[in-house]
C-alpha cells in the first residue's frame, strides 16, 4: 500500500465557521489522511460530524481555516491564478448529495452536463459538444432523447446519475462523493453504487466516498475513516475495520448495522457511544477530548487516550 | 403442500408468459418537454382572471396612447361654452350616454341648451376640456409613472439586492444598514422636501420613488440570492470553474426572475396609486396636465351635480389597480415553484 502513489494529502486540516457574536462552530478540527491513487477511501460518521465540510473545505469551496491538502504534490489552496484553478477544477470533481437541489431546474440536461465542457472549452464545434453529452447520458444509463429535457422531469436516481455525468464531463481523477445515496431509495442506491464501482474501475478514478452508515461504504471502499465530531477517530482497510474495530465509536456504529441473519439479529446488542464531551456534536470546542491518532498495527490508526491503549494491548496478550 | 401442487396443475403453462424486465424502457420520459416558462404560460392561460386582466391592461394601454387621436380633440384646449356637458355618445343613449343631467328635480339635456352639435364621449369639464381626452392622457401619465416605478426597482433593486448577497458578509452588512436608514425615511416627508426644491410634476415623484421605492424589491432578491448561492447546484458550478459572471446570469437570475416578475406586477399599481394619492391631496402633477389623480380630484368636488367627472377617472383607476393585482396574482399562482420541483 505504502508504494502506492499518493494522490491527495489532507494535513492537519481545520475548518471553523464564525457564527456571529464571537461563536465559532469547529465543524473540522485538525484532520489527516492520505488518499493513494485508484482507491476508494470511505468517509463515516453521523450526521454534524463534519464530513461535507471536509469534503467541501478539499474541493475549494470554503476556504480552510488551518491545514494543507496537497493534490498531486501541488498544495491546493495556495493557488491563485484562474488558469491554475481551472486545472486543478478539472481533475477534481464533487457529486452532491440532494439530487433535487444539485440541479439548476432553469437549464436542461444537455446543458447541466456541459457545463463543464462549456467552462474549459473542451468541446471543438457544438456537434462534438453534443456528442460528448450524449455518451456522458449513456456512460450513466440514461438516452439522449434526455438531453433536451428539464431536471423536474426526472427521478431521483436519475437526477443522482445526472449529477455524475456532470462530474463525468470534465474527465476528472478524483471524485469526492458526498453521501450521493443517501437520499435515494434503498432499490436505487444499489444501482448507483454499482455505477460508481464500474466507472471507477472503467476509467481509473479514485473516491472519497462518504456516507453517514457503514453498510453501503463497505461494499465499495478499499479503506474506511471514521469521523467523529470534526475529528478522525479510527482510520483502516475496510475489512479490517470490521473484523477489529477498536475505537469505541466504530464499535457503536458497526453495531447499528442489520444483517441478513436471524441468528445475528436476534442476538445483536447495540453498542451505545458515550464518550462524555464538553459540548453539543459538532460543536466540542474541548480539544483535549479526543486524542490524536496512532498506529495500532499497520495501516490501522485509532485515536485513544494512553489508558485506553494500554487497556487495549493488555487485551491482545 | 400436495394440494398446492394440485392447484398448480388446472393451469396450462402455455397460458403465461415471462415478463421481461426492460431497463431502456424504464428510464423513458413520455410527454412533451415544456422548460419553465412555457409551463408557466400554460398555467397562466388557464387562469381566466389574470388572461381578462392582461387584456384589460393592453386594452388600457394602446386606450392612452391613441385614446387622444381617436376623439381628435387636445386634452388642454378649453371653451367655457362648452364646460360640464356629460357624456354622450350616438347609440348608447340607453346606457346613459344620452347627455343629460338632472339639476335640481329636472332633467336637462346638456346638448340642447347649449347648442352644441358635436358628441363629446365622455363629457367635458368645468373648463370644457374634453374628458375623453383628458382620461387618457391620465392614464399615460399613471402607467408612464407605473413602468418608471418598474424600471427602477430592476436597475437599482435587483441591482442592490444582487450585489449584497452575493458578495455576502461585509459588504451586505454594510449594504443592508444603508437600506435600514434609508426605510426609515417616509416617503410623504421626502416628497415634500422636493416639492420645496423641484416644482410638483413628474419628475418630483420619480425621484421621490427612486430614494426609497427599490427597497422591498432590494430585499427580495437579496434573501433569494441569499438562499440559491448556498444550494448545491450552485455548488456544483463553482467546483467546475465557473466564473462570477456565468454563476450570475446562468444560475442566480434564471432562479430569481420569476420573483423579480411578480414583484414588479405589484409595484406598477402601488406606484399608479402613489401618484393618484400626490395628485389628489395636491402634492402630484400641476395644473393643467391632467393625470387620473387630479382629474378625481377635479370630479369629487362637484360629485353633486355632475357625478361623471368623479366616476370615469375613478372606473379607469380601479380598472388599472385590479387588472395589475389579479395579474400579478395570477403569475404568482403560475410561477409557484412549490408547484414544481
Ligand atoms: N456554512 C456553515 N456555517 C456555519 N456552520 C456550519 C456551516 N456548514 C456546516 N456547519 C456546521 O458544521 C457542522 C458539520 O456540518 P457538516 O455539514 O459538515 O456535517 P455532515 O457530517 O456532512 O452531516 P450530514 O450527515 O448531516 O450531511 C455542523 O454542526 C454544521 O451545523
Ligand atoms: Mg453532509
Amino acid at each position: 500500500m505504502e508504494n502506492r502513489r499518493k494522490l491527495l494529502e489532507v494535513k492537519n486540516l481545520k475548518q471553523h465557521f464564525n457564527i456571529g457574536r464571537g461563536r465559532v462552530v469547529k465543524a473540522v478540527d485538525g484532520i489527516s489522511f492520505d488518499i493513494y491513487e485508484g482507491e476508494v477511501l470511505g468517509l463515516v460518521g453521523e450526521s454534524g460530524c463534519g464530513k461535507s465540510t471536509t469534503g467541501r473545505t478539499i474541493i475549494g469551496l470554503y476556504d480552510a481555516t488551518d491545514g494543507d491538502v496537497i493534490f498531486k504534490d501541488e498544495n491546493v489552496h495556495g493557488k491563485k491564478s484562474r488558469k491554475e484553478k481551472l486545472k486543478f477544477n478539472r481533475a477534481m470533481q464533487m457529486i452532491f448529495q440532494d439530487p433535487y437541489a444539485s440541479l439548476n431546474p432553469r437549464m436542461t440536461v444537455g446543458d447541466i452536463i456541459a457545463e463543464g465542457i462549456d467552462i474549459h472549452g473542451l468541446a471543438k464545434s457544438s456537434e462534438d459538444r453534443n456528442n460528448r453529452v450524449y455518451d456522458l447520458l449513456e456512460t450513466v444509463g440514461l438516452t439522449k432523447e434526455h438531453a433536451s429535457r428539464y431536471p423536474h422531469e426526472f427521478s431521483g436516481g436519475q437526477r443522482q446519475r445526472i449529477g455524475i455525468a456532470r462530474a463525468l464531463a470534465v474527465e476528472p481523477d478524483f471524485i469526492i462523493a458526498d453521501e450521493p445515496i443517501s437520499a435515494l431509495d434503498v432499490s436505487i442506491q444499489a444501482q448507483v453504487v454499482n455505477l460508481m464501482k464500474k466507472l471507477q474501475r472503467e476509467r481509473n478514478l479514485t473516491y472519497l466516498f462518504i456516507a453517514h452508515d457503514l453498510s453501503m461504504v463497505k461494499y465499495i471502499s478499499d479503506r474506511i475513516g471514521v469521523m467523529y465530531q470534526g475529528h478522525l477517530v479510527e482510520l483502516c482497510d475496510a475489512d479490517r475495520l470490521y473484523e477489529n474495530p477498536v475505537h469505541a465509536y466504530t464499535k457503536s456504529l458497526l453495531s447499528a448495522i442489520p444483517l441478513p441473519d436471524p441468528e445475528h439479529e436476534r442476538t445483536r446488542k447495540r453498542i451505545i457511544f458515550d464518550r462524555p464531551t464538553s459540548g453539543p456534536v459538532g460543536k466540542s470546542t474541548d480539544d483535549t477530548s479526543i486524542p490524536p491518532l496512532r498506529e495500532i498495527e499497520p495501516g490501522h490508526y485509532v485515536s485513544l487516550t494512553d489508558a485506553e491503549y494500554e487497556a487495549y494491548k493488555a487485551q491482545l496478550v | 403442500m400436495a394440494e398446492q401442487n394440485m392447484k398448480m396443475e388446472q393451469y396450462d403453462s402455455s397460458l403465461f408468459q415471462q415478463v421481461e424486465l426492460n431497463e431502456q424502457a424504464a428510464e423513458r420520459i413520455s410527454g412533451k418537454s415544456l422548460n419553465f416558462w412555457q409551463d408557466a404560460w400554460m398555467r397562466l392561460r388557464k387562469n381566466k382572471a389574470a388572461i381578462m386582466s392582461l387584456i384589460i391592461i393592453l386594452i388600457l394601454s394602446l386606450l392612452s396612447i391613441f385614446g387622444p387621436m381617436l376623439a381628435g380633440r387636445d386634452a388642454y384646449e378649453q371653451s367655457i361654452t362648452k364646460a360640464k356637458l356629460p357624456p354622450k355618445v350616438t347609440g348608447l343613449e340607453w346606457a346613459g350616454f344620452d347627455g343629460v343631467s338632472t339639476l335640481g328635480e329636472k332633467e336637462i339635456n346638456f346638448y340642447e341648451t347649449k347648442k352644441v352639435e358635436e358628441n363629446y364621449w365622455f363629457g367635458t369639464d368645468h373648463l370644457g376640456r374634453d374628458l375623453w381626452s383628458r382620461v387618457w392622457e391620465g392614464t399615460r401619465v399613471s402607467l408612464f409613472i407605473g413602468l418608471m416605478a418598474a424600471i427602477i426597482d430592476v436597475i437599482v433593486g435587483v441591482t442592490y439586492g444582487g450585489i449584497s448577497a452575493y458578495n455576502g458578509g461585509r459588504v451586505d452588512n454594510i449594504m443592508q444598514r444603508i437600506v435600514e436608514v434609508l426605510t426609515g425615511v417616509p416617503n410623504l416627508i421626502l416628497i415634500i422636501l422636493f416639492i420645496l426644491i423641484l416644482e410638483p410634476g413628474i419628475t418630483t415623484i420619480i425621484l421621490a420613488m427612486t430614494i426609497t421605492g427599490w427597497i422591498g424589491m432590494s430585499r427580495l432578491v437579496r434573501g433569494q440570492i441569499l438562499k440559491l448561492k448556498n444550494q448545491e447546484f450552485v455548488l456544483a458550478a463553482r467546483t467546475l470553474g465557473a466564473s462570477s459572471t456565468r454563476l450570475i446570469f446562468k444560475h442566480l437570475i434564471p432562479n430569481t426572475l420569476g420573483t423579480i416578475i411578480i414583484s414588479l406586477m405589484f409595484t406598477i399599481p402601488g406606484a399608479i396609486f402613489f401618484e393618484a394619492f400626490l395628485s389628489f391631496i395636491g402634492l402630484g402633477l400641476a395644473p393643467p396636465q391632467p393625470s387620473l389623480g387630479t382629474l378625481i380630484n377635479e370630479g369629487y368636488r362637484e360629485l353633486k351635480t355632475f357625478p361623471f367627472l368623479l366616476v370615469v377617472p375613478s372606473t379607469v383607476i380601479v380598472l388599472l389597480m385590479v387588472s395589475f393585482n389579479m395579474l400579478a396574482d395570477g403569475l404568482r399562482d403560475a410561477f409557484d415553484p412549490r408547484l414544481r420541483r
